[in-house]
């Protein structure tokens, strides 16, 4: 235990945290009682409110929204400087003037989702009816819910039809239940490095995760504002095995093989001798400083249950039946997390529905992180499959 | 012989004056009415396939170089990586009005449940090939005694992705043998000019450095 404490550091973002989970930086839809969120489990959740981010700027006929969906530790920060961290935003890549999503002619928005708790009512939010935060109390949220809440936010923001839905891995997975909840409303969709339903192995890995989180005593049963800790190490060790699965072989290989950190010599000691060791713990304590442990289990529990043809008698081309959408799927040789294998099922169940559906894997040993980093490639196709939905819709090649 | 009865004259291709097309993927685009619904299946970097969107046909691709793949996504094409040998069986009867296999048929593993599938997902199949009983091809191997190589097909023996070389004579066996009925044939040159119809079938077989078939369901008996 002494070691992971040296990871983390008792949290000098708590309070910033908790404060953010209410009253975010970014701006934020309210819902009141009047509006519920209907969540799959059966409760109606209200009052709620999402938080979200929007660049660039809405046309005249409302044609050039697209809607990014973020992954699961991630949140409507995605090309401002993080109110935590102080860092770029997570897709500053990708988004921004001149960037595959052009803010120049598109306006894109990003919420946080529910259940997240970067201002979006999760369990880090405080219940109305306590006063004191949700904790194990918030109803189990389901990518459906996310969506749904998505969809009111879209409705408050006067946005019928959303030119694009992308994102990558649990992003990518609320890009293909707005596809088959709303196929009216989805001009076309992006999935990337993700799947139509969450993988045993994955489930695996989750459970890890939660049972890290929960075996620290620091969480006592998700109350933990109230005893005034929050459960560091079990979620920095649940983010470092998040953390693996994100890479590849390969990439650690490349990136640290078997370097020390800082000594030439092991210490015969349990002490970070190698680089890898070292860079895992950074990700697990840096993590901790943004994140409530809480949401974590919510989250990951949403992207358990993901299956999106168990509503379909297990058939998954009747899912997106009849659908006019046009679909980009993309993944990455290295992905073991979600494996291109899944891509492709996804692929032939859209061409059973005789969908109009590119896909593209693409080559790279940076694993299943590959959609967060610099990889031209995906760019140039994200980029080009935009223009392509673009024009389709008649949008003015000059922007706006 | 079959293909001498089947035959159908073709209307004269329209000439490429831009030279930005190839004759062959004319020919094919011609077969083709507006509106219509069709795979591609190894369509390489989507020449064909953007012909055919600029013809007001709805297009789809499979490929299965990667590189391929990235260049069609890139032009705007709906092309997905796939390979035609395994994929095919996943797509549903009847997905598509025609379905085009364009200088492919060589490169597929198991050529006849590749053209039944065909004609099983496409109400109609277009398939070109080079014809292996092309003279140059028949010289080469005659008098040179080495594998043939031409300008459409410059690789090696032994470093080919092109494993099922067939005649046009071939082809049409094939086809007979499948029940497929042929509603059009046409042989192309060496400069991808149609070789005359009023010309014996041999003369193609020999002449036609590919050949370009439009077929459709159940040949037998009518």
């Amino acid at each position: 235990m002494t070691q992971l404490q040296s990871v983390s550091s008792p949290s000098i973002h708590s309070e910033d945290r908790a404060h953010e989970a209410d009253h975010p930086t970014s701006p934020v839809a309210k819902f009141g009682i009047d509006q519920p969120l209907k969540l799959d489990c059966g409760i109606d959740l209200a009052p709620f409110q999402i938080a979200y981010q929007t660049y660039g700027e809405l046309n005249a006929d409302r044609s050039n929204a697209i809607l990014i969906c973020h992954a699961l530790t991630l949140d409507q920060h995605v090309a401002n400087v993080h109110p935590l961290t102080g860092k770029a935003g997570w897709w500053e890549i990708m988004v921004g003037p001149g960037r595959p999503l052009d803010t120049d002619r598109y306006f894109i928005i990003c919420s946080n989702v529910i259940g997240g708790c970067m201002g979006s009512t999760g369990p880090a939010s405080t219940n109305p009816a306590t006063g004191k935060a949700w904790g194990l109390d918030f109803p189990i949220i389901t990518i459906p819910d996310m969506v749904r809440a998505q969809a009111m936010l879209l409705d408050r923001l006067g946005i019928e039809t959303l030119l694009c839905v992308i994102g990558g891995s649990m992003g990518g997975m609320q890009v293909l239940q707005w596809t088959a909840a709303y196929p009216e409303r989805v001009f076309s969709a992006l999935p990337v490095a993700c799947s139509t339903r969450h993988s045993a192995q994955n489930i695996a890995f989750h459970e890890l995760g939660r049972q890290a989180v929960m075996a620290d005593p620091d969480w006592h049963h998700g109350r933990y504002f109230e005893r005034g800790t929050h459960p560091h190490r079990g979620l920095a060790v649940a983010r470092m095995a998040g953390h693996i699965t994100y890479l590849s072989d390969a990439a650690l290989h490349r990136k640290f093989g078997r370097r020390m950190q800082d000594r030439e010599l092991p210490t015969f000691s349990f002490d970070a001798d190698f680089q890898v060791e070292s860079y895992l713990r950074y990700q697990g304590s840096s993590f901790v400083e943004r994140f409530d442990a809480n949401s974590y289990l919510y989250l990951t529990r949403a992207m358990d249950y993901f299956d999106i043809a168990a509503d379909h008698d297990g058939v998954l081309a009747e899912a997106f039946r009849g659908i006019k959408t046009r679909f980009c799927v993309v993944s990455f040789t290295s992905d073991w997390l979600f494996p291109t294998s899944e891509s492709r099922a996804l692929v032939h169940a859209l061409n059973a529905s005789s969908a109009r559906v590119s896909f593209a894997e693409i080559e790279t040993d940076r694993g299943h992180d590959a959609f967060l980093l610099d990889v031209p490639e995906f760019f140039d196709i994200s980029r080009a499959f935009l223009e392509s939905a673009g024009k389709a819709r008649g949008l003015d090649s000059t922007g706006g | 012989m079959a293909l001498q009865e089947q035959a159908l004259p073709l209307g004269g291709i329209a000439p490429d004056r831009t030279g930005k097309y190839r004759t062959d993927h004319l020919l094919v685009a011609e077969m083709i009415p507006a509106g219509s619904k069709v795979l591609d299946v190894g369509c390489g970097d989507g020449e064909l396939l953007q012909l055919l969107e600029s013809r007001g046909i709805d297009g789809r691709g499979i490929e299965l170089s990667r590189e391929g793949v990235n260049r069609c996504v890139a032009k705007g094409l709906a092309v997905v990586q796939g390979d035609a040998d395994t994929d095919l069986v996943n797509y549903p009867d009847d997905a598509f009005d025609y379905v085009i296999l364009s200088q492919t048929l060589q490169a597929t593993r198991q050529p006849k449940p590749v053209l039944e599938n065909l004609l099983r997902i496409g109400r109609r199949a277009i398939v070109s090939f080079p014809n292996f009983g092309f003279w140059k091809m028949r010289l080469q191997l005659l008098v040179g005694g080495h594998m043939p190589r031409t300008e459409n097909l410059p690789a090696t023996w032994y470093d080919t992705p092109n494993i099922h070389f067939c005649t046009i004579k071939d082809f049409v066996q094939l086809c007979d043998e499948i029940n497929v009925k042929m509603e059009r044939a046409v042989a192309l040159d060496l400069y991808g000019r149609p070789v005359p119809l009023n010309l014996p079938w041999w003369v193609w077989n020999m002449f036609g450095e590919q050949g370009v078939f439009l077929l459709s369901r159940g040949g037998k008996g009518k």
